[in-house]
């Protein structure tokens, strides 16, 4: 091998996609968040603040406030969920970790939105759900799920359970079955082998997991629109709403920085909390 | 305490069992591991389980951990019955084959963590893991990770997590098995003088022989999960109990052959193309019978003169290869049959005894050094 320092060619292509495709849209959504409305919802490109002043609205903060909050809950349900998934897949034969893996996979071969669809299916008042709980005899009236925050955060668990699995998964595939032994053989009892063994030892994975499926929740933008109707806006829906109904792009551009910065604040802080260390 | 008899009387038994395996049985699917094993092993002793892999050995120890339970057989540790009972509740602790200290904790976290999960006071759990790393002399590492230590070091540390709590029986998956070896004959004697001085019963799993043979005061020699013999390292390795124990516990020698006569002590042996040899008779023998005669290189001499000078046997052979090997000179000699031996002999008598490749020679050994096994 090439021992000398040479320009690393094969990062061109990476990098070229990542300035024009993600750097450059996102540099134009910065100066339109600085513009002003015009009347007829064009930009004017006159510099201004209160596109990011008028966000502290109480309207809107509590909008921000409901999707911190809808996300914090789905990232618990799916770890909650997602744990003894991924540790029941690492522990299987390894024939058999790769039918359960592709198992979890298999729901991103249909599109997301018909998928959402489906869950309406399911949820609303003469759904699956409601009819063959009745017919069962267990509820006597149907289930007031759709268009509440309920059938959104089924909707977010459902769409964003995978992506916690999978980084659980390979931080458990890693874990020697013999250190498990051997704390049981310490005299640790089940909980205890869980807690002060499996638990910090999979960290990682519930860090990656953690992110990956809070940061997409946060700014979801189908599910709540089509699983929540009109009452149960997330920023995602404020976003859409104000760039293409309100026509408001500079209100709308703000949001999403906001949005963005709070995300990246977020995850700096989590990361550097749960020990980052063990994530490198 | 007290044992009444079958015959009505009541006798003393100084009770020294410390581990009991009682037609134990494990299989594993279609295959059977471990097959009505039964064992006694005396409290405070070193008892070596040895075998190849597959032979059953590790299944046992783990038997005897609890992480599996037996199929059928009775397992007692300490006059307990251990049905049912789980890792976390039995007497014992394992040093694991690769350890399997705790990553994430310090040394001394991981020599804490059994005392801690048995919930012992703050106060006592801090000098009993000092206590247990000076005892394996790794004071001043106890901030350490795991990885920051050398393989032996990590294995004192094993070793350490799992003495300080005071078990009745310590077990030991191949515990040198990971250490090169001038580290692994520093450790066989270390393992065994810790042995002493703690007192505790050690069963060792291990398939290395010569590791067995120096550490064990008691072992026990499994095939296919069978039980070939128990004994002293003496009695294992001077009378094995069947071919398959000749060969594993030690390079050794061996002829087959068809029993000819038996005068009292002494049988011989006919072997096609050798002729007659004289071995100690066997309990059982009887004339005709198949047999293999073994005997160890060390054993054997190796001479220019065909006179037998107190030597009962002798065979003439052509040496095939001479390895110097500093004390003593490792000899591949090609019998008359066309079989290879191996013989060891010692250098002390200087380079004019020493034979080259190609020449011939008269190997010759005594009668009570051979040993006679049926097949």
């Amino acid at each position: 091998m090439n021992t000398k320092k040479s320009f690393p060619w094969l990062i061109v292509p990476p990098a070229a996609t990542l300035i024009f495709l993600f750097g450059v849209p996102l540099l134009l959504v910065l100066a339109v968040s600085f513009a002003s409305r015009g009347t007829y919802g064009g930009i004017e490109w006159v510099g201004t603040l209160t596109n990011y002043t008028s966000i502290a609205d109480l309207l809107y903060l509590r909008i921000f406030w409901r999707s911190v909050w809808l996300a914090v809950v789905t990232t618990a349900i799916c770890l909650v969920m997602g744990f003894p998934m991924a540790y029941a897949i690492a522990r299987a034969p390894k024939r058999r970790q790769g039918i359960l893996l592709l198992l979890v996979i298999i729901p991103f071969w249909t599109n997301f939105l018909v998928r959402t669809y489906a869950w309406m299916f399911i949820l609303r008042t003469e759904g699956l759900l409601n009819t063959v709980l009745m017919s069962l005899g267990l509820i006597h009236e149907p289930l007031n799920i759709l268009f509440t925050d309920w059938a959104v955060l089924i909707g977010l668990v459902y769409g964003y359970l995978p992506f916690m699995v999978l980084p659980l998964y390979a931080a458990l595939e890693r874990l020697d079955p013999s250190l498990i032994e051997a704390a049981w053989d310490l005299y640790a009892k089940p909980v205890q082998v869980f807690t002060r063994v499996v638990l910090p030892l999979s960290k990682p994975g519930v860090i990656a997991g953690c992110v990956l499926v809070f940061i997409p929740s946060l700014g979801a933008y189908i599910t709540p629109d089509l699983l929540g109707g009109a009452r149960t806006m997330m920023i995602g829906n404020l976003i859409q709403h104000q760039y293409l109904v309100v026509r408001d792009w500079p209100f709308g551009s703000a949001l999403s920085f906001v949005l963005m910065a709070g995300v990246l604040a977020a995850v700096l802080y989590y990361l550097r909390a749960g020990g980052a260390r063990s994530l490198t | 305490m007290l044992e009444f008899r079958a015959d009505g009387g009541v006798s003393q038994v100084v009770n020294d069992t410390s581990v009991e395996l009682r037609d134990v049985t494990k299989r594993h699917g279609a295959t059977v591991a471990v097959e009505r094993l039964s064992l006694t092993i005396r409290k405070g002793e070193f008892f070596a389980i040895l075998g190849p892999s597959g032979s059953g050995k590790t299944t046992t120890l783990r038997l005897l951990a609890g992480f599996e339970q037996p199929d059928a057989g009775e397992i007692i540790i300490e006059g307990r019955s251990m049905q049912g009972v789980p890792p976390n509740r039995r007497p014992v602790n394992l040093v694991f084959q690769n350890y399997a200290l705790f990553p994430h904790m310090t040394v001394a976290d991981n020599v804490a963590f059994g005392l801690e999960m048995k919930g012992l006071p703050e106060g006592e759990i801090g000098p009993r893991v000092a206590e247990a790393l000076e005892m394996v002399r790794l004071s001043g590492k106890q901030d350490r990770l795991p990885s920051q230590l050398s393989g032996g070091e990590q294995q004192r540390v094993a070793l350490a997590r799992a003495l300080v709590n005071r078990p009745a029986v310590l077990l030991l998956d191949e515990p040198l098995g990971a250490l090169d070896k001038q580290l692994r004959q520093e450790m066989e004697v270390e393992l065994k003088v810790l042995q002493e001085r703690v007192g505790i019963t050690f069963v060792c799993v291990t398939h290395d022989q010569e590791e067995a043979l120096t550490m064990s005061d008691r072992l026990a020699v499994l095939h296919h999960g069978r039980l070939l013999q128990v004994g002293t390292p003496e009695e294992v390795y001077t009378a094995p109990a069947s071919a398959f124990v000749a060969n594993f516990i030690g390079v050794s020698n061996g002829l087959s052959g068809r029993v000819e006569r038996i005068d009292g002590q002494q049988a011989a042996v006919t072997v096609e193309g050798i002729g007659v040899i004289h071995c100690p008779a066997v309990a059982g023998l009887r004339a005709g019978a198949p047999v293999l005669v073994t005997i160890r290189p060390e054993r054997l001499h190796l001479s220019r003169d065909q006179g037998t000078d107190g030597f009962q046997n002798q065979v003439s052979v052509r040496v095939a290869k001479a390895i110097y090997a500093g004390n003593e000179t490792q000899y591949r000699v090609t019998l008359p049959n066309n079989l290879t031996w191996k013989a060891r002999i010692p250098n002390a008598d200087g380079a004019a005894q020493r034979f080259q490749a190609g020449e011939t020679a008269y190997l010759k050994w005594r009668t009570a050094e051979a040993v006679l096994l049926p097949e």
